[in-house]
């Protein structure tokens, strides 16, 4: 049956577990991903069939995680590899910005680096810290890298088989919070282009753009102004880079209003690159200076005031009240 | 000589860490104030005073050009070979030697000068056969040489005119890489793919004794031991990182780490050419043989500076240097092949033209060298594109295009 409900670990699943059958030189990697199959479950059952040969417990040492697979990469290996949580890229960090994102271009474009990063981000599961963090922009940052998130079932499957499919190493963030989300999945149709963005609901008076797992709390913000008649248009970025900047400027010279949500520090965020970005574009259609929801700038906090610190719905509702009061 | 046969008899010494060389010459001087300064002494000089015939060191030709025999690992080599690993070394030297004069005129940025490591990486790749990879640090230019790298591609990203620039696929000789163990990792990842392809060929990671702190050179070790991968771990210990000396970087005898990760570790005096070369080939027939990784420990010396940016009078003394020079890779084999009449002065004569050939093709080659277009910017940052990269380049171009009827830009040139 081509359309199934599944909940967002089990799309990623059933994608690695697509790719597997049907390209003998993707692998998977990471720390517990095979006889455990993951943490999350998200490689369960994969090396029963496969095998450890394609599905591969490593050490535990991320660099070694991805330097090896820059290493298998260069050998005709498409490897995807998992880190087991956002706070535990940084070791990888060194072979992720100084080798992976640039080979291709030191070499001319005569080799290419299809390694997938798959990385369970952010908060909101009540986790010790290093469990909970949002480090995408340190990522987006990078030429040459890739990054995206999925919010839907849907988009973590087939965002799962383009970013395996794609030449260049994409950092693939998995909003662990909403894993066991479910939604349907058509798995005979392509929803659309890998770094598009989507809008997920229309509407005239304010632009929402979130991704991974914000995209539901401004779902639910939306829902919540109209009741107060207020008309929110909500787009799910899906790629943070590139981004699709078309999209956000379309729907923000119909609205005149932008407020960016993400569980990131605002700080140097990625917000801050679309609020320039579409000032610019856009600076005759906005009524509002674009405004942002997002982390402060301190270590994540203890899981017992995390929601403090998290964007909510009286957050961004807060938000969009300031906006439409200019 | 592995780690396996040599640690077992060597006793540890006590908790103070002090090797039983430097015990030793702490017990010479009888006068306390000449002790401390006897200790300071040996500690700086203990890494760099490897005995001449050490027996932890594999060695078939001596200094002296004496031919040496080893209980474990032999060479037989003709005439020719003897010849051709002669030549090599000339050629990878006065390669250098031109690169290091282009950097002085200006027409390099920067060279890393092998001087002094040629026997390491002649020896060590002409072990390799075609199909086997090599990842290599930044200053194995004697290894590029012998794969066949056309000199002149190694020189683009010294000159400016590329980061790379290089197919790695061509020759099996993956771009130069600058931060420091990297490349240990892709090398064993690299070997990793090899063992699943069911191929017998071999991998070969090039790094120095300062890169052997790097955690990416431990986890190459990790990763390499835990799958068995078919890599050979070729450290050139040259005895100085910039300004540090070995012992800033180590407490053992470099080869030994490898005990600690369950595979062989054997040190080769790195300007014995025959040794590094019987060596290089015993580990690259160990890992296709499917026994797995082996760190070699090419014990030598950099000549020259780091690089042509470096002073090294700041921290090191002439005297050392002048005991490595008596150590000369390539004038312990050019007195063997004379004494055994293996080349006459004619023979030596044509390889001086040669090089002078060589020269003038590097000169050349550099100097024809020409500077990116800008656009270059834009290209290869993605293989599949990316619209960022897109937007950018449309606004570069636009700017660009606004100078069109000016020969020079708008505020320069006054």
């Amino acid at each position: 049956m081509a359309v199934q409900k599944l909940p967002i670990a089990k799309a990623i699943n059933e994608s690695l577990r697509k790719a597997l059958e049907t390209d003998p030189k993707v692998l998977i990697m990471g720390e517990d991903v095979g006889k455990l199959g993951g943490v999350f479950r998200v490689t369960d059952g994969l090396q029963k069939d496969f095998g450890e040969d394609r599905v591969i417990d490593t050490p535990l040492a991320e660099s070694g995680i991805v330097g090896t697979a820059i290493g298998l990469a260069l050998r005709g290996y498409r490897p995807v590899v998992e880190i087991q949580f956002d706070g535990f890229v940084f070791p990888a960090y060194d072979q992720i910005v100084t080798q992976l994102a640039k080979m291709h271009a030191r070499a001319l474009g005569k080799i290419k680096l299809p390694v997938v990063i798959r990385i369970p981000y952010g908060g909101g599961i009540g986790a010790v810290e290093h469990h909970s963090e949002s480090p995408e922009a340190l990522f987006a940052h990078v030429a040459g890298l890739k990054v995206i998130s999925p919010s839907t079932s849907s988009d973590a499957y087939w965002m799962m088989q383009q970013a395996i499919q794609s030449d260049d190493p994409v950092i693939f963030f998995e909003p662990k919070r909403r894993y066991w989300d479910k939604g349907e999945v058509d798995t005979e149709s392509i929803p659309g282009p890998l770094h598009a963005a989507r809008t997920v609901r229309e509407g005239s008076d304010l632009t929402l753009v979130a991704y991974g797992p914000m995209v539901k709390v401004c779902l639910e913000a939306a829902a919540a102004a109209q009741e107060e008649g207020n008309s929110l248009e909500v787009i799910d970025l899906r790629s943070m880079s590139p981004i699709d900047f078309d999209t956000v400027q379309a729907s923000v010279e119909r609205t005149g209003r932008l407020v960016v949500v993400h569980e990131a520090p605002v700080f140097y965020g990625s917000g801050a690159e679309i609020a320039a970005r579409i000032t610019e574009r856009c600076f005759y259609h906005l009524e509002a200076p674009v405004l942002r929801v997002g982390g402060y700038h301190s270590p994540y906090p203890p899981a017992r005031v995390e929601e403090e610190y998290l964007p909510g719905l009286d957050r961004v509702l807060d938000a969009v009240d300031r906006s439409l009061a200019y | 000589m592995t780690v396996e046969s040599t640690a077992a008899r060597k006793p540890r010494s006590n908790s103070s860490g002090a090797s039983t060389k430097r015990a030793t010459a702490k017990k010479a001087p009888a006068k306390p104030a000449k002790k401390a300064a006897a200790k300071s002494a040996a500690r700086e000089a203990a890494p760099h005073d490897a005995p001449p015939h050490d027996p932890e060191l594999v060695q078939l030709l001596t200094p002296e050009g004496k031919r040496v025999e080893h209980p474990e690992f032999s060479i037989d080599l003709g005439p020719e070979e003897l010849r051709g690993l002669y030549r090599d070394m000339v050629m990878a030297r006065r390669f250098d030697a031109e690169a290091v004069t282009l950097q002085r005129q200006g027409e390099l940025g920067l060279w890393p000068s092998l001087l002094g490591q040629e026997a390491a990486q002649i020896g060590s790749a002409r072990a390799l056969r075609d199909d086997d990879y090599i990842f290599p640090t930044y200053r194995e230019h004697g290894v590029a040489w012998c794969r066949g790298v056309p000199p002149e591609n190694l020189l683009g990203m010294f000159r400016g005119v590329n980061n790379g620039g290089w197919d790695p696929n061509s020759n099996n000789f993956q771009l130069y890489t600058i931060v420091i163990g990297s490349q240990a990792l892709h090398a064993t990842g690299y070997a990793m793919g090899v063992a699943k392809d069911g191929a017998d060929s071999a991998v070969i990671a090039y790094f120095g004794d300062g890169a052997s702190s790097q955690g990416d050179v431990a986890e190459s070790f990790t990763f390499s031991a835990v799958y068995n991968a078919p890599v050979v771990f070729f450290c050139q210990n040259n005895q100085w990182a910039i300004s540090e000396p070995t012992e800033k970087q180590t407490r053992v005898p470099l080869y030994q780490r490898a005990r600690g990760y369950g595979f062989p570790g054997i040190r080769v005096d790195g300007n014995d050419v025959l040794a590094c070369l019987a060596v290089t080939r015993s580990a690259l027939e160990r890992a296709r043989r499917g026994e797995g990784p082996t760190l070699v420990e090419a014990f030598t010396y950099r000549m020259g500076a780091h690089t042509t940016s470096d002073d090294p009078t700041k921290y090191r003394q002439d005297e050392e240097r002048v005991a490595w020079e008596a150590k000369d890779p390539i004038q312990r084999l050019r007195t063997y092949l004379e004494t055994e009449k293996i080349a006459d002065a004619d023979w030596f004569a044509s390889l001086e033209e040669e090089e002078a050939a060589l020269g003038r093709r590097v000169r050349e080659a550099v100097r024809a060298m020409t500077d990116p277009d800008p656009m270059s910017i834009f290209e290869n940052v993605y293989a599949d594109g990316s619209s960022l990269v897109d937007e950018e380049r449309a606004q570069f171009a636009a700017y660009q295009a606004s100078f069109a009827d000016s020969a020079v830009p708008v505020g320069e040139g006054k």
